[in-house]
């Protein structure tokens, strides 16, 4: 092989480089993140726990696709409760805190979704109430 | 060893070509994308007598609104509340700066919202008046046609021209293409500047346009359109479907005489004016 | 060969530094914009595209113009342009390069830009003006990088190549006939619905993209020792004349119909160009100045180019005359054609459009790396010509 000197240490950089964040952790994954229930004591989402878990992404761009697109607006009714399809509208009516509840494992996982950009959280709605 | 790498760059090169472009051609091939905004039902029969042919109004529910100036002359702070109603219940920034205004329902003097209509002696009532300037969801929408993403849109079920500000990316090419001005870019964060939240309603983010979406959230609801809201009893504003023969806003349109913005642009504008 | 890039006098790398710096800069002011929103700009919701969209738009001309030297010498196969047509392809890599970052600059919302190709829609003409730039780009790159590896090992090049190299010339004309279908089928923005828009667009890229490769042969006859040859100079000198007749031509005839036929649509525009536009006891006249400078310099720029001496002996009036053709076309194009197009606005109104600091930074360090992706393509051009001669 040619080069080797310089190879090997390079590659040897490289890989400790790639490998930062599981030795800098000491090769632990850290606490793992509790999302709060619900305050209100709701028992029941509109899909199975273990459903939403792993799929509530997708199920907010289905509704933001029937909501603005297939003017579907219709309601959900979890346990004789009405609630419109929307993340500001359904879902933060029981996980009322946007902080203890999404950013949990969003900050765990390190995921930065845009929801909030737009949505408000019940905490920003409160900040600025319309009074009427 | 070199031709090795040779072939097998080019191998990958080619793979990677079909992997950027698969999504594209299966959207494409897929029926929606290519079905067009209209479909085959749209005829153009009605052939007239005199004249170039007049395009049949595509069916279905087709929403559409009249605003009655005669009304509004007579009670000119009445669309300061219309206003009012829309920028509260949408969450619509206010910028003391002519450059970032955001604005789905404005005013506007009569020289400014028909320019094309002479506004020579003008009546004194007209030339003093400010109309109401909205969004006129046309049935054949330029902006529709520039959007690159399918951001804006005209939704199939009732006519309204939507946007999906998810999936906006912020090009303006629907603000060049819209004849009516009537499209907004949030130029910055607009949060700062919304005095209070309707909290249930999102506000929007930085780097998307904005319109009036005929309050499409109210309708679900059975409500009406904000703006319309506040001047109920009046008559100022009637929002109805205009493919029904029985509902209000024909009604109005039977018996008055309306016009429309720069109709001769083919659009087809769902606003109405009596002045 | 990309080697060849490495090596080179000190005025190279001062060269290169100088334009890294401005290129340093765009990235300064794109953090800024990138970080606030477009709101940095000068403009608004009555002027909302500026610069980037005008400056893109000049530039899509800019690439197009190569197929002036790809259509002689492949289809016509005039041998003098075979030094320098992979100076036109080059060219046009440079000029793509720099209409991609200008729309990415001009984007709101630049991390989903990608929506234009998972949400195909064919109704949009920017959809189709994603496809031909990029095609463009990618058969530009394909046949210079072909080609002029083939002429260093001394070799024809593969038969295949051909077939891409005939392709490149309907994209070259279809970039800039689409992106003038962007403005031309926009109702209700009367200057820019005129069905001469695309010819004009065209005219005008043949001679603004020739006129950028005669400055750069006359700079690389001095700094790099690269001779194009007097006849291929020549040759070049009547394109441009052609083509810049042919775009004042059309010019004026959009003048014309303005004027005569008294549309207030039609005639504003114009009006506020080259007069201003007087409104509610406001004069309105920011482009005025540009406008004349234009005017003045593409007419002297003519009258130099139709005077032999100047054409054919003398180098400096020559390379005068190609860069006040291409000052000139930048202003009529690259300023005036995307601003007025608003003015005024849907509802009668004027707003006046004046760049920010911020975004004449990023416009700049956006020019700068066009500068700087030709630069580096034509030192590997001109060094593999150096091999050959050897």
């Amino acid at each position: 092989m040619y080069n080797k000197g310089t190879i090997i240490p390079g590659l040897i950089i490289f890989v400790l480089i790639v490998t930062f964040p599981i030795w800098f952790n000491g090769l632990k994954a850290g606490t793992l993140p509790k999302p709060e229930l619900p305050p209100g004591g709701e028992k029941k989402c509109v899909m199975p726990v273990e459903y939403m878990r792993a799929n509530h992404m997708q199920l907010l761009n289905q509704w933001r696709d029937d909501v603005l697109r297939n003017n579907d607006r219709i309601v959900v009714m979890v346990e004789g409760k009405k609630y419109r399809k929307g993340l500001q509208m359904a879902c933060m009516k029981c996980h009322s805190n946007k902080e203890k509840f999404c950013d949990n494992c969003h900050t765990y996982t390190a995921v930065k979704p845009y929801c909030w950009d737009c949505h408000l959280t019940p905490k920003e709605a409160a900040s600025k109430e319309e009074t009427h | 060893m070199d031709k090795q790498r040779r072939k097998f760059l080019k191998i990958a090169g080619v793979t990677a070509l079909a992997g950027i472009g698969a999504p594209a051609l299966i959207r494409l091939t897929s029926s929606t994308a290519l079905a067009s905004e209209h479909g085959a039902a749209e005829s153009h029969a009605a052939e007239a007598v005199h004249g170039a042919p007049v395009p049949a109004a595509p069916p279905g529910v087709r929403l559409g609104m009249v605003i009655d100036m005669r009304k509004f002359s007579e009670q000119p702070e009445m669309l300061d509340n219309a206003i009012a109603a829309c920028n509260d219940a949408h969450n619509i920034p206010q910028f003391d700066n002519r450059k970032s205004e955001i604005k789905w329902i404005w005013k506007a003097p009569f020289e400014n919202v028909f320019p094309t209509e002479s506004s020579y002696h003008l009546a004194k009532n007209v030339e003093k008046a400010d109309f109401a300037v909205l969004c006129n969801h046309c049935d054949d929408p330029p902006c529709v046609r520039a959007c690159p993403t399918q951001a804006t849109f005209k939704v199939k079920a009732n006519g309204i021209v939507a946007m999906d500000y998810h999936r906006c990316i912020g090009c303006r090419f629907c603000m060049a293409a819209c004849p009516y001005g009537a499209r907004s870019f949030n130029w910055q964060d607009p949060r700062p500047y919304i005095k209070k939240y309707n909290k249930d309603f999102p506000s929007r983010m930085r780097g998307v346009v904005e319109k009036c979406n005929f309050c499409g959230e109210r309708l679900a609801l059975g409500q009406e359109p904000a703006c319309v809201e506040a001047c109920k009893g009046t008559g100022a504003m009637v929002f109805g479907d205009l493919n029904d023969a029985q509902s209000e806003i024909r009604q109005v349109l039977d018996k008055e005489f309306t016009i429309q913005r720069n109709a001769e642009l083919g659009t087809k504008p769902s606003v109405f004016y009596i002045v | 060969m990309i080697e060849k890039t490495l090596k080179g006098k000190p005025a190279y790398w001062i060269w290169l530094a100088f334009l890294g710096m401005f290129m340093a800069v765009g990235v300064a002011c794109y953090a800024r914009q990138y970080l606030f929103g477009l709101g940095l700009t000068g403009m608004s919701r009555d002027v909302s595209w500026g610069l980037y969209i005008s400056q893109f738009t000049f530039l899509v001309g800019v690439a197009a113009g190569g197929v002036m030297l790809v259509l002689p010498y492949y289809v016509h196969n005039y041998k003098v342009f075979g030094k320098i047509t992979i100076l036109g392809e080059f060219l046009a890599i440079a000029a793509i390069v720099m209409c991609l970052l200008f729309i990415m600059a001009d984007l709101g919302q630049p991390l989903r830009a990608l929506n234009v190709v998972l949400h195909p829609t064919p109704s949009s003409m920017l959809f189709y003006d994603m496809i031909v730039l990029n095609g463009y780009l990618f058969l530009n790159i394909l046949c210079g990088w072909v080609i002029l590896t083939a002429e260093r090992k001394q070799v024809h090049p593969p038969k295949w190549i051909y077939f891409f190299v005939y392709l490149s010339i309907p994209f070259a004309v279809s970039i800039h006939t689409v992106t003038a279908m962007l403005y031309c089928g926009l109702p209700g923005r009367h200057f820019w619905l005129s069905a001469i828009i695309a010819p004009r667009f065209l005219a005008s890229a043949f001679a603004a993209g020739p006129a950028l490769i005669i400055i750069a042969c006359l700079i690389l006859k001095r700094v790099a020792n690269f001779d194009a040859g007097k006849e291929a100079m020549n040759k070049l000198v009547t394109i441009i004349m052609y083509a810049a007749l042919l775009n004042t031509f059309f010019v004026l005839l959009e003048v014309f119909v303005g004027y005569y036929s008294n549309i207030p649509g039609h005639k504003h525009s114009i009006q506020y160009l080259f007069f201003g536009l007087e409104h509610h006891g406001h004069m309105y006249n920011n482009l005025v100045p540009f406008m004349w400078t234009s005017a003045v310099l593409n007419f002297g720029a003519l009258g130099l180019f139709a005077w032999p001496y100047a054409r054919k002996k003398n180098e400096f009036l020559l390379g005068l005359s190609c860069v006040m053709i291409f000052i000139a076309l930048w202003i009529d194009k690259g300023l005036g054609f995307v601003f007025a197009g608003f003015v005024p606005n849907p509802l009668d109104e004027i707003t006046e459009y004046i760049p920010t600091a911020n975004e004449l930074g990023i416009t700049l360090g956006i020019w700068a790396t066009g500068f700087l992706v030709v630069t580096l393509l034509y030192k590997i051009a001109v060094g593999v010509e150096h091999e050959i001669e050897q």
